[in-house]
């Protein structure tokens, strides 16, 4: 989801330490089993510790890029009001950026460490913000479909093992199926409008449908972090059952608004009581997470200059601030 | 330019009059009265507190959840402190 790069070759952050007993492991484990909560000062495995960090730390960094993509539309909202509601949506998902690095750092990291590490591109954010939002129905379909997707996500966190990620994604879940429901009213609204406003919303669908399902990752098969996070229960459901979830809850929402899905072999299969869906393009997930969607430079080199830009500002509180603190001691 | 980060401060909000205040995350800022500005934007853009408290992280004293066994032992052995552990004769009331 927020941390499909977890689920990328090459990343080792399960990997055992050396110096840990298999007691210790054991005993953690079983705190685990016992459903009992992680709390920040709680002995844990490093490699739950950086498990945690790097997808805590991810899904921040989705939450602050995922800014941008709606950000484009701020200007050119077609109304006062949805003006305001785009606006604090957009003023929570950096809120919900802050409650996330907040939990990064009661495992001992930093945000400036977290946030050097998203600009130096070593650490990843969801594929879903690397695409362009070219209309307002636009605007919608994320707040349907990515908000959507990442409640599905979020929801089973909210019981995450790690105290502090749990507690975090209990106010964000609060807030964002506001999100959902905004997104929800745009497409009703412009479903139910003149022909090329429908014809607009059936677009944003057609566009933002694939990589909305290609959100929950890679399928179990390929998925090589899946078991141990699921044995830490940082994840209670695997990559395919939310994505089947999500695509359960959604199709008929579709079908309420009198749009179509952009997928000839989506069928409901009255055995399982499950939507069947088509093949998902893999390859367009990989090259999106690799860097090579149709946005990766630009998300992430506005973020560089907005970053480097405050430079000054940053300095000048930190200034003024240490300047109150020493009169104040004086 | 310098690259120290600004402190870390505690966040609590009191809900409404009545109830305690209660921990809610944590925010960075350069100084206390930006601290309580961006706790106030951070966690509680819904309405969430009527009076909020923050405190710079580096000045909480807490005990360690290495200890908690032994720190906490005092109190494991009094089930004399927990009315459970005094026997009613049948007939008394009111007690």
């Amino acid at each position: 989801m927020y941390t499909q790069g977890l689920d990328q070759k090459g990343q080792s952050a399960d990997k055992r330490d050396s110096n840990e007993s298999p007691a210790q492991l054991e005993a953690f484990q079983k705190r685990i089993d016992a459903e009992e909560k992680i709390e920040a000062k709680d002995w844990m495995p490093e490699a739950y510790r950086r498990t945690l960090i790097r997808q805590i730390s991810q899904h921040a960094h989705s939450e602050i890029i995922g800014m941008q993509p709606e950000g484009n539309w701020l200007t050119r909202a077609p109304t006062l009001k949805r003006k305001a509601i785009l606006l604090a949506k957009v003023q929570d998902e950096a809120g919900h950026g802050l409650y996330l690095y907040s939990a990064g750092e009661t495992l001992g990291t930093s945000r400036d460490q977290m946030v050097a590490d998203l600009l130096s591109g070593k650490a990843k954010y969801s594929s879903i913000f690397n695409y362009p939002t070219l209309s307002w129905a636009d605007i919608g379909a994320i707040g349907w479909l990515v908000d959507g997707a990442a409640i599905m996500n979020q929801i089973p966190l909210c019981r995450c093992s790690y105290g502090p990620y749990a507690r975090a994604m209990v106010r964000v879940c609060k807030e964002e199926s506001f999100h959902q429901r905004q997104g929800f009213d745009i497409m009703l609204e412009l479903s139910r409008g003149t022909a090329a406003q429908k014809a607009m919303a059936q677009d944003a669908l057609n566009r933002w449908w694939w990589p909305s399902i290609m959100m929950f990752g890679p399928s179990d098969t390929d998925s090589k972090h899946s078991a141990q996070s699921m044995a830490w229960k940082i994840k209670r459901f695997s990559n395919d059952e939310l994505r089947q979830k999500f695509i359960d809850a959604t199709v008929p929402q579709a079908d309420f608004l009198g749009l179509r899905m952009p997928d000839a072999d989506l069928v409901f299969d009255k055995a399982s009581g499950h939507f069947k869906f088509g093949e998902i393009d893999w390859n367009e997930l990989k090259e999106v997470i690799a860097g090579n969607g149709p946005c990766n430079k630009q998300r992430i080199g506005r973020r560089r200059k907005a970053h480097s830009d405050g430079d000054w500002v940053r300095e000048a509180a930190r200034a003024y601030g240490e300047k109150q603190a020493a009169r104040k001691a004086a | 330019m310098s690259n120290k980060e600004w402190p870390l401060y505690e966040v609590f909000i009191r809900s409404k009059a009545g109830l305690s205040h209660r921990h809610a995350g944590s925010i960075h800022a350069a100084d206390d009265q930006m601290a309580l500005n961006n706790a106030r934007d951070t966690y509680t853009r819904r309405s969430e507190g009527v009076s909020l408290w923050v405190v710079r992280s580096s000045a909480i004293v807490a005990s360690d959840p290495a200890e908690t066994a032994a720190f906490f032992e005092p109190a494991e052995d009094k089930i004399y402190r927990h009315p459970t552990f005094y026997k009613i004769p049948e007939g008394v009331e009111n007690l």
